[in-house]
């Protein structure tokens, strides 16, 4: 069972307007995200990726359009339903976000158990095994104090990855990993996406991650406010006729 | 061969050496992760097997399978046995070798010994004492703080002062006045119900005023500051503390007493005798609404009476107390918000800590300034 990127449609964005009150961080966003493709929202610092994130998985508002998960769009159902399209999601959040009072099995457990009927030793031996898959196998019972910075980045994966999800976001993954580390959460990810026919959205502007795991791709723009290419981004590279989006896919040396 | 069953998600079959076990039909978290139970009594039979194997006669599955698969794993490496996992799905081996790229760290388990009461005795002893050590330091060093200002060569800023003393004095009139006029209130009750039995219901006005000067007016307020300003230090120095702003201040030599904690601390010796001055007033003001429209004594009477009877070492007394109450609060905040431990939780015990401890610390001086004021008769 081997998933690339198909054919069927994942997620819509239509005509997106992001602001924060009468501040508008980008307009007419759209793009068209495939299941089981790995999809990168890239930019430069200040543009608005992770404000787009945020507005994906339903935690801001857009000022204008709308976001569409299989047809369904998530502002125009009610507040049971939204939180019922977004247990389908995992997150992985900037700061990895992980609950400090709870240790690491606690923090994976928890959604399982209220959204589960497993038992404590069923859920024990699934958190087990997502933190094996980030490689913290050993760290079950610590707290997220009590472990590094990147540490805490795979701790937090492993709990995105909890219930399984259909679509996971990914905001920056690896800021503050090493190289080896951020290599291996790559191989992570297209591992996710090809056993389990999972929908990766990536916010980084890490090049050499991005031409790796990236099917499909936008590029936000900070100075016109609008996005500026959409694509594959090592044919985005190879062939954009926008120089922004070149230099920018380049580190400005082409 | 057995034909597989659709009730069951597993079976496990001798043949030889091997222990074959034919998985089948869905495997979903929602259905639950199968026990590996009857798999460790194969194993552990007499005539053990060699091998464990695997048939796919899977529908769908996800991390159900994977636990599985993984619990099989570590029983056949117990054993010593073989794993084979040759026939799986391929996303599956893909994601159980994942799994197990990196070997569990086998130094991170947790030791949690339990230890005896005398253990935990001496222990919380032993943290008691180094805890009143490090108080005692962190007292030491604000003081040599002050000591800098006195010289004019500390490294604080006046305006973060200012701002300070805007939130912790003006801003908190509107919650002093409140809580001061019905102390007042509920003062001028009390004495009246026993004062009016004697006919001497115009000493309400001595009561209140005397109680309310010397002891309540400094006492309340320390109380309301305690929780109100006393808390929001210690969670934005905790605070700080997490965001290693601390530690960004001592990077660049700067003193984080001199400039987290004088600032506040100053701001707090500044205001409370200030704040301890208007809560006076206000509360001889509620003890005077209750006196006048539920005993019908006269106002201006009352005045007169209530400014009679306080002398001006009571009053100075209250604002020295208001003052004093003013820096314990700010030091315990201060302090239990520099201590704070480097996460969210660690910030509410500091929060809580600062709170109890600025609270028995007015208390607690309070007991003893009367008894010194009784001996000196003051």
């Amino acid at each position: 069972m081997t998933h690339g990127p198909s054919t069927e449609i994942k997620a819509v964005i239509r005509d997106l307007t992001m602001a924060f009150g009468s501040y508008v961080v980008m307009r007419d966003v759209h793009a068209t995200i495939r299941k089981s493709e790995v999809f990168i929202i890239m930019g430069g610092s200040g543009c608005g990726k992770s404000t787009l994130l945020n507005h994906m998985i339903g935690l801001l508002r857009p000022a204008k359009g709308d976001i569409l998960y299989e047809g369904k769009s998530i502002w125009g159902v009610d507040e049971t339903e939204r939180a019922l399209m977004l247990r389908g999601f995992g997150v992985l959040f900037q700061g990895s976000a992980l609950w400090s009072s709870m240790t690491l099995t606690e923090n994976i457990a928890l959604p399982l158990s209220e959204y589960t009927d497993l038992s404590p030793t069923e859920i024990n031996g699934l958190a087990r095994l997502k933190l094996a898959y980030v490689g913290l196998s050993g760290f079950e019972g610590y707290y997220p104090s009590e472990i590094s910075g990147g540490m805490q980045k795979r701790a937090g994966l492993a709990r995105a990855l909890a219930l399984d999800p259909d679509i996971l976001f990914f905001d920056e993954p690896s800021s503050g990993l090493d190289p080896v580390s951020a290599r291996n959460l790559d191989r992570l990810i297209l591992e996710l996406r090809d056993s389990l026919g999972t929908t990766l959205i990536v916010v980084s502007h890490d090049l050499e991650s991005i031409f790796t795991i990236g099917d499909n791709s936008i590029f936000l723009d900070t100075q016109s406010k609008r996005m500026r290419a959409q694509g594959n981004p090592r044919e985005l590279r190879d062939h954009s006729d926008d120089d922004a989006v070149r230099n920018f896919l380049t580190s400005g040396l082409a | 061969m057995t034909e597989p069953v659709q009730s069951e998600p597993f079976l496990a079959d001798r043949v030889d050496d091997d222990l074959i076990i034919t998985l089948q039909s869905d495997w979903l978290i929602g259905t639950g992760v199968p026990d590996t139970a009857r798999i460790k009594r194969d194993l552990k039979d007499s005539s053990a097997p060699r091998r464990m194997v695997f048939k796919d006669a899977l529908g769908k599955w996800d991390s159900s399978l994977l636990t599985f698969l993984m619990n099989c794993q570590d029983l056949a490496a117990e054993q010593g046995i073989e794993f084979e996992d040759a026939n799986l799905p391929d996303g599956a081996r893909r994601l159980l070798t994942l799994a197990r790229t990196v070997p569990p760290n086998k130094d991170a388990g947790k030791t949690e010994g339990t230890s005896g009461w005398v253990t935990r005795i001496g222990e919380s002893v032993l943290s008691g004492w180094s805890g009143t050590w490090r108080f005692v330091e962190f007292l030491g060093e604000t003081v040599l703080s002050l000591g800098r200002l006195m010289r004019g060569r500390a490294q604080l800023q006046w305006s973060q002062v200012g701002l300070i003393i805007q939130q912790s004095g003006p801003s908190a009139l509107g919650i002093v006045a409140l809580i001061n006029f019905l102390v007042g209130m509920i003062l001028a009750f009390v004495g009246a119900v026993q004062l009016i039995q004697f006919g001497a219901g115009i000493f309400v006005a001595d009561l209140v005023a005397i109680a309310t000067v010397r002891e309540m007016g400094a006492i309340m307020t320390a109380i309301i500051i305690s929780g109100r300003t006393g808390a929001a230090f210690a969670a934005e120095l905790g605070t700080m503390t997490v965001n290693q702003e601390v530690d960004a201040l001592k990077t660049f030599g700067i003193s984080s007493v001199d400039f987290l904690v004088l600032p506040r601390v100053l701001a707090l010796i500044l205001m409370m005798p200030l704040l301890t001055v208007f809560a006076d007033v206000i509360a001889i003001g509620g003890g005077m609404m209750v006196s006048v429209l539920a005993l019908g004594l006269n106002p201006t009477e009352y005045l007169q009476r209530s400014i009679d009877s306080i002398s001006l070492n009571g009053f100075l007394l209250g604002v020295f107390k208001g003052g004093l109450f003013g820096a314990l609060v700010g030091t315990a905040g201060c302090y239990y918000g520099i201590q704070s431990g480097r996460d969210a939780s660690a910030v509410g015990q500091a929060t809580t800590s600062a709170v109890v401890a600025g609270i028995t610390s007015i208390i607690v001086a309070d007991g003893l300034l009367a008894v010194l004021t009784n001996i000196l008769g003051i």
